[in-house]
């Protein structure tokens, strides 16, 4: 799938190869190779960005799910607000006003890294904890007759009955939210990010290139998420095996 | 038993509950001794699930008394606690805990709740699944057994717990019929070693081989009890006769 796409995209661009100016990133080139890690080096910064939000995101949106699960009309509420506040901010707008407001009105400063990973998780936990109700709300009730009945608390039977089946079935909607927590760390570059958007737009400063840089920029991506997309499936199977006959 | 013996270890005082306007349960009295094993019957809907389901606090009641062993339930999250530790549940659809190997789902509450340690805990597990006569099973998934070997993984399952009282919600009905025996000669089995249970069951064959008691319920009623070879033969009112006949002779 993933060769398919490259062999589709070349035979496109060499197809109407008249304004091309390869020789920016290649990499036989001494200045090419130089540009390319540049372009490359962004890599870890948008991994790293993604995979810390999306695991406080997780977090954050577990507890706000649960108390949206509960028989207590406050507490479903207050999980409600919470969910509908957040999800009505556009992403831009929530790093730009964490990374230029949040100081301002905590007299802390807050580094960009920070003010990235904490608009990203902001943004997305109210995702998440939509995921979570559904499915939390999916298991059967019996399940958690059957956790009582054998005297476990509430916190045991979230443990270690509930959530591991829970998980399970939402983990392709979590995938799906790491995906998108990754295109969207793109955003992060307006704050000064260096991560893969920013490397490429200041490459794109110096060199006047955008169609190549912009164009290896679209490959870095297509490449993270397949990547991730099949590492998500792989984890699915591997956690549906136990439970299959 | 007598309706003021001392020893009652289930007692419900004018118990009533609603599930909104509608009347699930109207004003039950009702008594089980220690050791005493009873079978619920009546028509569907007739609240002899939620009967039982008071028993362990998987229903709240809106007036009257519940106590079990002693313990008033519906006063804290600490008594149904305690409640919970001597009550064991087996219901119709299993509920066994999919994602868990038979051994862990014996070793759950065991671990979790009465706080043994792992090793005390699976000791248990497998005197209990060699008691449900499947300890070769330990290993496997529920979904990889039959219906009636989950059913009996879920008797085992609550015998882990070693509860005074096991409560049964119709725990053949979903099995089926060349099943029903192997459950059925587990209860028997566990009737003889002197648990008090109580047990939703249409099957009229194990009541009388077992019962101490039978009870007849309808439209949220206690309509009649009395010990089997009475209930059988003189049944008094006129609903229990009209029942009996039904599933009887059907
Ligand atoms: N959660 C519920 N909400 C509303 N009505 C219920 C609920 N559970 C049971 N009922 C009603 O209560 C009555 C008694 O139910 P149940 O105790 O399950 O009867 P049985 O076990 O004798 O078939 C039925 O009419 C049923 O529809
Ligand atoms: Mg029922």
């Amino acid at each position: 799938m993933a060769r398919f796409l490259l062999v589709m995209l070349a035979f496109t661009l060499s197809a109407c190869s008249a304004n091309w100016g390869w020789y920016v990133v290649n990499p036989q080139t001494k200045a090419g190779w130089t540009n390319l890690s540049f372009l490359l080096s962004g890599l870890k910064y948008t991994v790293l960005l993604s995979l810390t939000a999306i695991l406080i995101s997780i977090v954050v949106g577990l507890l706000v799910a649960l108390p949206g699960l509960s028989s207590n009309r406050a507490m479903r509420t207050a999980s409600r607000i919470y969910v509908e506040l957040v999800r009505a901010v556009p992403i831009l707008v929530l790093i730009l006003w964490v990374y230029y407001g949040l100081p301002q009105l905590t007299g802390l400063t807050i580094s960009v890294f920070w003010a990235g990973v904490i608009a990203l998780a902001l943004s997305d936990s109210a995702f998440e904890a939509e995921i979570f109700r559904a499915g939390i709300q999916s298991i059967a009730k019996g399940q958690y007759e059957a956790a009582y009945s054998v005297s476990l608390n509430y916190t045991d039977t979230m443990r270690y009955v509930i959530l591991p089946q829970a998980i399970r079935r939402i983990l392709p909607a979590l995938g799906n939210q790491l995906v998108y927590m990754l295109k969207m760390s793109s955003l992060v570059s307006v704050i000064g990010m260096q991560e893969l958007t920013r490397k490429a737009n200041e490459l794109v400063v110096t060199e006047y290139r955008p169609l190549e840089i912009y164009t290896v920029l679209v490959l870095e991506y297509l490449v993270l998420i397949l990547i991730v997309s099949a590492g998500v499936r792989w984890l699915e199977r591997r956690m549906q095996t136990d439970e299959r006959a | 038993m007598p309706p003021d013996a001392p020893d009652a270890i289930i007692r419900f005082d004018s118990v009533s509950k609603y599930f909104g306007e509608f009347q699930v349960l109207k004003s039950i009295d009702f008594k089980a001794a220690s050791g005493e094993r009873i079978v619920v019957c009546g028509p569907s809907g007739s609240g002899k699930s939620t009967l039982i389901r008071c028993i362990n606090g998987l229903e709240s009641y809106q007036s009257g008394v519940i106590t079990v062993d002693g313990v008033q339930i519906g006063q804290s999250v600490a008594a149904l606690r305690k409640v919970r530790d001597q009550v064991g549940m087996v219901f119709q659809q299993f509920n066994l805990f999919p994602h868990l190997t038979v051994l862990e789902n014996l070793m759950l509450g065991p671990t979790r709740a009465r706080r043994l340690d792992p090793a005390q805990a699976r000791a248990i597990a497998m005197k209990y699944l060699e008691r449900v006569r499947i300890p070769e099973q330990a290993g496997k998934y529920p979904r990889q057994l039959s219906g009636g070997q989950q059913q009996r993984v879920a008797i085992a399952r609550s015998l882990c717990m070693e509860p005074r009282i096991m409560l049964f919600d119709e725990p053949t009905s979903a099995l089926d019929p060349e099943m029903i025996n192997e459950v059925l000669d587990v209860m028997v089995e566990l009737a003889g070693t002197g648990m008090t249970m109580i047990v939703v069951t249409h099957e009229m064959g194990f009541a009388r081989k077992v019962a101490d008691r039978m009870v007849f319920m309808d439209h949220g009623e206690i309509v009649e009890t009395a010990p089997p070879e009475e209930f059988f033969t003189a049944p008094k009112s006129a609903r229990c006769k009209d029942f009996l006949q039904k599933i009887l002779n059907h």
